[in-house]
């Protein structure tokens, strides 16, 4: 069996400048921390990041408190385009889009979910009626099907997925914990390499497969050490 | 101000029914939890993934994998059950939910709305509004009924919508309103205004149900 297990820093080595990273989490919760920081160490500039949301700044009101998910990136700069359904809870959106330094392209939620979801089953794009007759519809082919408008939404994909598990085994099938899963089964099957962190590894057999609910196959590598959030 | 609010978010609470399945937005739609009557079972829906959502959690007795999708840590039900992001919109846009309970900036009287974009200023993003208001069986607007006095019930949105004909029902502190297909239909008041207070402050005219 291949060897799948890396260091954080191993992990992200392949991540360049300009590259296209999906990061799995809602507002910071199932979002693979270990992998962030990482990538914030090595320092790549101009990516575009998709996922959910902004992430979190750091609380200013709070000592010791630091930016959470997405933020960390934002807050060092290393982003230039952000995919994403809702950033009002990141002021570094905002200030980015209005210095001019940052691109921010915002999606319904449920569309982008979609969208990802096309791109890691094969489809050519997902018909929803979800946006039909709003600025969401601009540029976008509008199908009709059986008396009903549909927005016909493309999928989309990226170079790396960076992927959080609460549990996984030693081939990378895994799963996450209660409301920790959002976009990171998803963001698994969308991107050409997939990276997990998980907080347990366990050998492969050690657990039933009904244990884990996403396949190993999506998986390319995988990083321990994934710590429960400290509130 | 707050009265107001609850008062809003207590009469929310009884357009529902038993096994209803309802998604709450953030804000006033939220209080609208405290209000539903104990003889009744409603299901939250909570679209950062699960169904089975109960109230913030009490500090110190956080789980941190249990946000609602506002962030806030929150209790789930012992029926609860936790999906992903693609299942969770699948249980909204396919017609799953019964109800969904949000604000909005604007809504007119065919049941458009505007809640998402002001354009020109700083843009928080349209999250699963867009497909909440399109998925829900039941679309109920929960707001104050004018901002500072500025009409927010219309003939026709001004700002750019969030969905075209979605509205089923506006409940504001000064009554209740449901979308039919001739326009807005007043059909309750609140004791402390009368129908004319609630035309005056409605940037459309309404409908007076003959039951008022």
């Amino acid at each position: 069996m291949i060897n799948k297990l890396r260091t954080a820093e191993e992990a992200v080595a392949e991540i360049q400048n300009g590259a296209s990273v999906m990061v799995g989490g809602f507002l910071g919760t199932g979002t693979p921390e270990i992998l962030i920081d990482a990538l914030v160490k090595k320092g790549v500039k101009h990516l575009t990041v998709i996922a959910n949301d902004g992430g979190l700044p750091a609380n200013p009101e709070k000592e010791n408190s630091r930016a959470r998910g997405v933020g960390k990136l934002l807050e060092a700069g290393m982003v230039d385009h952000i995919i994403a359904s809702h950033v009002g809870m990141n002021p570094l959106v905002g200030k980015g889009m209005n210095e001019g330094t940052l691109e921010c392209t915002l999606i319904p939620q449920g569309t982008l979910a979609e969208r990802i979801r096309a791109a890691g089953a094969g489809l050519g794009g997902v018909l929803t009626p979800t946006g039909v007759g709003t600025l969401v519809a601009e540029g976008k082919d509008t199908l009709n099907v059986d008396g009903k408008d549909y927005l016909l939404e493309k999928p989309l994909k990226a170079d790396f997925a960076l992927v959080r598990a609460s549990e996984c085994d030693s081939f990378g099938n895994f799963r996450c914990s209660l409301a920790t899963k959002n976009f990171n089964p998803l963001i698994a099957t969308a991107a050409d390499k997939v990276i997990l962190a998980s907080e347990r590894i366990r050998e492969v057999g050690e657990k039933e497969p009904d244990t884990y609910t996403t396949a190993g196959i999506y998986v390319d590598y995988i990083v321990g050490g994934e710590q429960p959030w400290q509130i | 101000m707050a009265n107001l609010k609850e008062r809003i978010a207590r009469r929310v609470a009884k357009e529902l029914k038993d096994g209803d399945v309802v998604n709450l937005g953030i804000g006033l739609p939220t209080k609208v939890a405290d209000y539903i009557p104990e003889d009744i079972h409603v299901i939250l829906h909570s679209e950062n993934g699960f169904t089975g959502l109960v109230d913030q959690a009490e500090a110190g007795k956080e789980n941190v994998d249990v946000i609602n999708s506002g962030g806030v840590y929150v209790n789930h039900a012992p029926d609860a059950n936790f999906f992903d992001t693609a299942t969770s919109f699948g249980i909204v846009r396919g017609g799953h939910v019964d109800v969904t309970v949000l604000g909005a900036m604007e809504v007119d009287e065919h049941g458009n709305l505007a809640n998402w974009i002001v354009p020109g200023k700083m843009v928080a993003g349209m999250g699963g509004a867009m497909d909440l208001v399109v998925g829900a069986k039941k679309v109920i607007i929960a707001m104050l009924h004018t901002q500072k006095g500025r009409h927010k019930i219309l003939e026709e949105c001004t700002l750019p919508y969030t969905a075209k004909g979605v509205v089923t029902k506006i409940i504001t502190e000064m009554g209740t309103m449901e979308v039919v297909a001739e326009g807005l239909m007043l059909t309750e008041v609140h004791p402390d205004y009368t129908v004319e207070d609630v035309q005056q402050a409605t940037g459309c005219s309404l409908i007076i149900s003959s039951e008022l």
